[in-house]
């Protein structure tokens, strides 16, 4: 694509126009984790995905950053974006009353020539959840989250986790980037995503990732199952407003590993499970006997239809999940630096191919497998192992 | 008393091309209501016996039979059409409560025709059955709330609660509950049969499980009903599912009606009741007036079956069909099936038949959501029936929330049924409906298994094409997925009620 494709002329809105369809979209997605920790500048991220051009339209873009905020680490940081001065002060007044304030801050920002019309005011707050909500911080967090986004006009919340932020809007991926000055932010986990929507009236807060505390999302696809999805996460109490795959997949994946606290391998086979006829053919044992069970009982879980998503959590230390739907309809590579400390993900190889000598080994992870990397954990998989590889399972019945 | 029946004009005009009639006197033998009889030197019909079930004109070597409407008009009247002078002149005849085989035959409307199906189209790609994995596997029966796994060690610590058996099935198409007695030992053999060649289900109906049908006991939904008809030990033990019956969506609100004349000694013997009594099951189950009645016998079935088989209950498609079906999940049930307006039976009042009930698209819609709302649509799966005629139908009622479809008209048919609609009256000259044996004879087990199973299988291969060209490779991504269905029916009420956008708005809320 080039920069003559169609964006419209109209100033964008941080928050959603007052229809909202569910759109298909193509997409571009990298992602890297330093697996000692060590921070770094977002050059490397950006670098990944503005040379992947073809997978965007100018219509969206956005990073995340874990290990952002480490002096500020047991704070909950929501990273806002506001249409007017009047949202941002309705925000901080219902902020007020729900949440000790810690420390709240503007979001530099810097002025883009070629974005469309008038940015939104960024704003972020650092807060802490009161002493009733004590033991739920996160449903409570949540809950505000949602209420925020559906009730307060004007006002959208782009990423609610502890020591993370996520910096989208609407543009192409370079715009963005110098818009939020990604360059100039440093941490040790970055997620970067680029779109193609397949309409036109974009939104800030409808660019990706999608957060919702610790989970942020970037996802290529169209989820055919979308339906089936929605009605099953929204059993469990989430409310689907934004319509897009991506909400339904980090609702589907709060419930497992936040709520459910399944192991990311769990997860990742509830979503992406194996066809029946391969766990049939499986040697009789644990292995085959879970991933039945999880087939049966994560049935409507079960993503359908393209879909390459890299998803970064940092339930304890900050972690990289990346993986494809079970037919691999969607491109996801992965490689690892030449130190071995450093795990790329992305849509094509030519965004590891561009950082040069630092990315060595490339490789193509299996369909429905995961990679998973994390800070001090190393690289747990790299998505070419059997299922459960590795690992004894036990069944302990009561 | 007097003869007080009335002439009424035959439905069906017979007419025999005496130029190509040899005379060979086929049909006299093969029609079962006394239509075709040889006097002297001719071949003579009583039209106004026909049925029209088409065996003398498909039996006449010579084609030599036409069945064609009856050529005497009635005077047009749209409020009092042929069908209700009909149905007085029949009443007025007999005095009685007038039975009827199948399912209606009123024109309801179809919503399955109203809904129209997404493709996948540029954004996602289509999925070619032929050459990649489409999968139509379904499980049956409760799923837990969650699983529980901890990861430590380098293991994985699975921790079980309580067991939920799940009945799998290689297809989400069950047949429903057809006993025998309703229908031939012949057709119970040939259901069986197919459905162990396809890896689905078949129930029982109220009728109780010859001995020979043990040897299929591994898809067999064994039905308790209100009667409680040839219940033994091992019909509760060594099937794959039972089922208890409160309703059928021919006849919601009433019990079975089995005529003495049909209890000979094979259906004595497998329902366990003297030869020539009536076999009418009560309305109500004697023991089930409440909710929590029904709770209690769920909990006897699986301690009886030990708690090996899915549990299930089945009831008519009623306006409150959801409010209830919450209640049997909470009672217990492992799967719920909801039998729609349209569907049949082997004899049923007419009035009941043609009048009560809703359609099995709006049930299924309505209980689907509901369970959802109250956070329960795992503890029971959604089996519905009533009127899946083929594919179409299959596919689009799993759309709407059904884990399964249930067919019986469909199964008949594939095995020779011409929907006459006369099932109530034992004579059924294909060997289907009946249990005389001169016609049970007639339905070639073989042949009626085989294709059976063919339309078992032509379904499932359509339903892989629907799914690929959804962009979909397994079944229960569509379960419950109505943003891929559209509504081009009249009224929009019907749209809201199933959940289901109009064609031309696209995908969003």
């Amino acid at each position: 694509m080039n920069g003559l494709s169609y964006r419209g002329t109209w100033d964008k809105p941080a928050t959603p126009p007052g229809r909202l369809e569910r759109i298909g979209e193509a997409c571009g997605i990298a992602a890297l984790v330093n697996l000692d920790g060590r921070p770094e500048s977002g050059a490397r991220i950006g670098k990944m995905i503005r040379t992947m051009v073809d997978r965007e339209n100018g219509l969206g873009a956005g990073y995340a950053a874990y290990g952002l905020f480490p002096e500020r680490a047991d704070l909950y940081c929501l990273q806002m974006l506001f249409d007017d001065r009047g949202a941002l002060e309705r925000a901080r007044e219902f902020l007020g009353k729900k949440f000790r304030l810690d420390a709240d801050e503007e979001i530099a920002t810097y002025p883009v020539a070629t974005l469309l019309g008038k940015p939104p005011i960024c704003w972020r707050f650092f807060v802490a959840p009161p002493k009733e909500a004590e033991g739920q911080e996160d449903d409570y967090v949540m809950a505000q989250v949602f209420r925020l986004n559906a009730e307060l006009a004007g006002a959208f919340v782009m990423s609610s986790g502890k020591d993370m932020a996520v910096f989208k809007g609407n543009g192409w991926s370079h715009e963005i980037f110098d818009f939020y000055g990604i360059g100039d932010y440093e941490a040790p986990l970055w997620l970067a995503h680029s779109r193609f929507p397949t309409n036109s009236p974009g939104w800030w807060g409808g660019a990706h990732p999608f957060n919702i505390l610790g989970l942020s999302i970037i996802h290529n696809g169209e989820i055919t199952s979308y339906g089936t999805n929605r009605r099953f996460v929204e059993m469990w109490g989430y409310r689907c407003t934004l319509l897009t795959d991506s909400e339904v997949i980090a609702y589907s994946l709060d419930l497992l590993l936040r709520q459910q606290r399944l192991p990311e391998l769990v997860a990742c086979a509830a979503l992406a499970p194996p066809y029946h006829f391969l766990i049939d053919e499986m040697e009789n044992g644990g292995a085959r006997e879970l991933l039945r069970e999880i087939r049966v009982n994560y049935r409507p879980a079960m993503l359908n239809g393209p879909f390459s998503v890299a998803v970064a959590t940092n339930y304890e230390a900050p972690t990289l999940l990346g993986m494809t739907d079970r037919k691999k309809l969607r491109p996801l590579v992965a490689a690892t630096s030449a130190d071995g400390n450093t795990v790329f993900l992305s849509s094509e190889e030519c965004a590891i191919a561009i950082l040069g000598e630092d990315a060595t080994e490339a490789w193509a992870p299996h369909a429905g497998k995961p990679v998973i990397a994390g800070v001090g954990r190393g690289l747990v998989r790299r998505g070419t192992e059997d299922y459960f590889e590795g690992l004894e399972i036990e069944f302990a019945n009561p | 008393m007097a003869d007080i029946y009335h002439e009424i004009p035959p439905r069906f005009q017979v007419e025999i091309d005496r130029e190509k009639c040899r005379l060979c006197e086929r049909c006299t033998v093969n029609c079962t209501y006394d239509v075709h009889s040889f006097q002297g030197e001719r071949i003579v019909t009583r039209s106004e016996n026909c049925v029209a079930c088409q065996r003398c004109a498909t039996m006449c070597p010579q084609g030599a039979i036409s069945i064609l409407p009856g050529k005497i008009s009635f005077a047009p009247h749209y409020t009092y059409s042929e069908r209700i002078r009909r149905i007085i002149y029949e009443q007025a005849s007999t005095g009685g409560v007038m039975l009827a085989g199948s399912g209606t035959d009123l024109p309801y409307r179809v919503i399955f025709d109203d809904l129209l199906l997404d493709a996948a189209q540029v954004t996602n790609p289509s999925i070619d059955p032929l050459r990649e994995t489409v999968e139509t596997v379904t499980y049956l029966g409760r799923k837990p709330d969650r699983m529980f796994v901890t990861e430590g060690d380098g293991k994985l610590t699975v921790s079980r609660g309580a067991d939920y058996p799940n009945v799998q099935l290689s297809t989400p198409i069950v047949v429903g509950h057809m006993s025998l007695g309703s229908i031939s030992y012949n057709a119970c053999v040939a259901i069986l049969r197919a459905a162990k060649e396809v890896g689905t289900m078949v129930g029982t109906g109220e009728g109780g499980l010859h001995p020979d049908f043990y040897e299929y006991a591994d898809v067999i939904n064994s039905e308790v009903a209100s009667g409680r008809f040839g219940i033994e030990p091992r019909y509760l033990k060594e099937i794959a599912a039972l089922e208890i019956k409160i309703g059928q969506g021919a006849k919601p609100g009433h019990g079975g009606h089995l005529p003495g004349e049909k209890v000979d000694a094979l259906i004595s013997e497998t329902r366990m009741i003297p030869k020539g009594t009536d076999a009418l099951s009560p309305y109500p189950h004697h023991d089930i007036y409440s909710i929590e009645d029904l709770a209690q016998l769920i909990g006897a079935l699986k301690e009886a079956s030990r708690y090996r088989v899915p549990v299930g209950v089945k009831i008519a498609a009623v306006h409150n069909s959801a409010p209830i079906a919450s209640g049997i999940a909470r009672a217990g049930a492992d799967f719920i099936t909801l039998d729609g307006l349209r569907g049949g039976t082997g004899a049923a009042p007419r009035i009941i038949r043609d009048h009560a009930g809703i359609p099995v698209e709006l049930a299924v819609a309505a209980v689907d959501r509901r369970l959802r709302e109250e956070g329960i649509r795992h503890l029971v799966s959604i089996v519905a029936g009533g009127s899946i005629r083929y594919a179409a139908d299959l596919v689009k009622v799993l759309a709407l929330g059904a884990d399964a479809a249930m067919v019986g008209q469909s199964v008949l048919i594939a095995m020779g049924c011409r929907a006459c609609q006369m099932c109530h009256l034992g004579n059924c000259s294909w060997g289907i409906a009946t249990q005389r044996p001169d016609l049970t004879r007639r339905l070639d087990v073989d042949i009626a298994a085989q294709r059976l199973a063919n339309v078992f299988h032509a379904w499932t291969e359509e339903l892989r094409e629907i799914l690929g060209a959804l962009g979909i490779d397994s079944v229960e991504s569509l379960v419950g997925n109505r943003d891929r269905l559209r509504y081009v029916g009249p009224n929009p009420k019907v749209a809201e009620v199933l959940g289901v956008k109009h064609a031309g708005e696209p995908w969003s809320d």
